[in-house]
């Protein structure tokens, strides 16, 4: 018992320290709105309406921590205000997770805008919307011919970045992208296989950048963290989300993508037309109600929880909704 | 691309069809894609490319376990120990997770093709050492009592006697592994190797076209390598033996 709560005083404090410290360093373009407003004011503890308990809710995710912890925040928000929640938070890749919703298989799932954009809709990379809401309304807009729609997005933005060892940053005086002019000849990045040849990352570094590496080699993302340690990447593509980056700022850096190569995707809830109809308004209200204090550090921080001191997605998400002041 | 519209056509075996068509289309001509700013994917050249990798990667992913397995294997089977160990290593190591192994390694010896080679190899050594010792160990004691009796040395039995009766057995097991290996090379774009996984793995690029193209390449590959190796095992069956073995 007194553990616990000792961990749970501390990991509140933390939460608050990242949120101080971090409130400012942020990802490259478009978290303009992600500063350290959003807190714990987002209108205190969800209330629970008996009128919902005859409404069962099957809240998805993708299959990696960060949609996890999303995945279970909303449904323990929505367990909270009365719904009866099942969650499904494995379903692999977008294009699984989209199918589910259409299917019925899940009530609605959290996605990055950018991505919806991009993998749903055929949009150029280049030409997502800088803004959280302008790419939110355009996503938004285009779900709603398919019968679908999506809630308003979290505070906070996911991108990927090129990121490398602080040491190879002071070698070669790296502190945005185009600094690379020059130097890239010289070093070799890794990314995710998709990375390569995708406008959003190695291509769009190569194009709009006009960047030549020494060489690019394909790594899994879970290997984007080894690469750069073991000292084989000297670039490597990291998100800016990762709780590494947090974690180990005297170790890891990622440089400002001065020329919006990669889309920053805020975090949209997709769910069925038919779905909110039935749901009733506590539906959209909970959700946008529990993803306010979402900023940046505090992502980052839920991220290393699950990554780097291994809690569970599920003991995450009921800590953030506890000391948000949501859950009782 | 044929695209197959009407309802009737959801009640035929088309979309399949469609699908495969769309896949050999990938195959021999580069598609356009969403994401790629413009630049197409596929097509014969990357195909021929990501092949040629894979197959170099499987080989000395097979180099590497026929190094490892056929002198452990022949030594046990000659002298007729270790039956336990030359069986048992057999299926403790198709159990070892790939994945794992390649994580493992990446944080040992880092990424790359020693890291793949090791990995592939591991899938490559229990098929062979296990074959090389039930064939060796099986040929007819009276055979090897005839070597010895007309002064064959042991080395002699085994070279002249043991391995040509046992090569059928062997070449079992080295077809086993090398399938293994060449499918499995398919993971090697998660560890650095550019392999025909990339189609597999990515079909935000692809397309479903390239994923379903990528398995054929490599089912296709799988197939060939049997064959060459089933070819080469008629080469080195003495012919004595052509006529009783398969």
């Amino acid at each position: 018992m007194r553990t616990k709560k000792t961990r749970l005083r501390t990991a509140v404090a933390m939460l608050f320290a990242l949120a101080l410290t971090l409130g400012v360093a942020a990802c490259g373009s478009s978290d303009d709105d992600t500063d350290t407003t959003a807190g714990g004011e987002g209108g205190g503890a969800i209330v629970a309406n008996p009128d919902n308990g005859k409404v069962s809710l099957t809240i998805g995710s993708k299959n990696f921590p960060e949609q996890e912890i999303l995945g279970e925040i909303y449904a323990q928000a929505l367990a909270a205000a009365g719904y009866k929640v099942k969650s499904d938070l494995n379903l692999g890749s977008e294009t699984v997770a989209l199918r589910s919703v259409k299917s019925g298989q899940i009530s609605g799932y959290p996605e990055y805008a950018s991505t919806a954009l991009t993998s749903f809709f055929g949009k150029e990379p280049e030409d997502v919307p800088a803004d959280a809401q302008g790419a939110y309304e355009e996503a938004k807009a285009e779900f709603e011919k398919e019968g679908l729609t999506a809630f308003p997005p979290t505070p906070f933005a996911s991108a990927n970045a090129v990121g490398t060892l602080k040491t190879t940053a002071e070698k070669y005086d790296l502190e945005n992208i185009s600094d690379l002019e020059g130097v890239s000849e010289k070093l070799t990045l890794y990314g995710s296989p998709e990375c390569r040849q995708r406008i959003d990352c190695l291509a769009g570094l190569e194009e709009l950048y006009g960047l030549k590496f020494k060489s690019f080699k394909p790594v899994d993302i879970g290997l984007r963290y080894t690469v750069l340690e073991k000292g084989q990447a000297d670039l490597s593509i990291l998100f800016t989300t990762d709780p590494q980056l947090a974690a180990e700022k005297d170790k890891f850096v990622i440089l400002e993508d001065d020329q919006e190569v990669f889309p920053a995707g805020n975090v949209i809830f997709v769910t069925k037309q038919s779905t909110v109809e039935e749901a009733g308004p506590d539906y959209e209200e909970t959700i946008v109600q529990v993803q306010e204090g979402l900023t940046l550090p505090v992502m980052q921080e839920l991220d290393a929880r699950v990554e780097l001191e291994k809690q569970t997605p599920k003991e995450a998400a009921a800590a953030y909704l506890k000391s948000a002041g949501y859950t009782g | 691309m044929a695209t197959a519209g009407g309802d009737v056509s959801q009640l035929l075996p088309q979309p399949l069809l469609a699908s495969i068509e769309g896949a050999i289309e990938f195959i021999f001509s580069p598609q356009t894609s969403n994401v790629t700013g413009g630049k197409t994917v596929g097509g014969i050249d990357q195909v021929v490319e990501l092949t040629l990798n894979q197959v170099e990667l499987s080989v000395f992913a097979i180099g590497l376990s026929l190094l490892v397995a056929l002198p452990i294997g022949l030594y046990l089977g000659h002298r007729g120990v270790g039956e336990w160990f030359a069986l048992t290593i057999g299926s403790a190591g198709r159990a070892v997770p790939e994945l794992a192994l390649i994580a493992l390694m990446a944080t040992l010896i880092g990424v790359g093709v020693l890291n793949l080679t090791i990995a592939l190899a591991v899938l490559g050594v229990p098929p062979i050492l296990a074959n090389t010792f039930v064939g060796v160990h099986q040929v007819d004691r009276a055979s090897v009592d005839a070597g010895r009796g007309i002064g064959m040395t042991e080395f002699e039995i085994l070279r002249k006697v043991e391995v040509p009766l046992a090569i059928p057995t062997i070449f079992a097991g080295v077809r086993g592994a090398a399938i293994a290996i060449v499918a499995t090379a398919t993971i090697a774009p998660i560890a650095g190797v550019l392999t025909l996984g990339d189609f597999i793995l990515n079909p935000s690029i692809y397309g479903n076209d390239g994923v379903l193209a990528g398995a054929i390449v490599v089912a296709l590959l799988a197939l060939a390598f049997e064959f060459s190796l089933a070819g080469l095992q008629r080469l080195l069956t003495s012919p004595g033996l052509r006529l009783k073995a398969t």
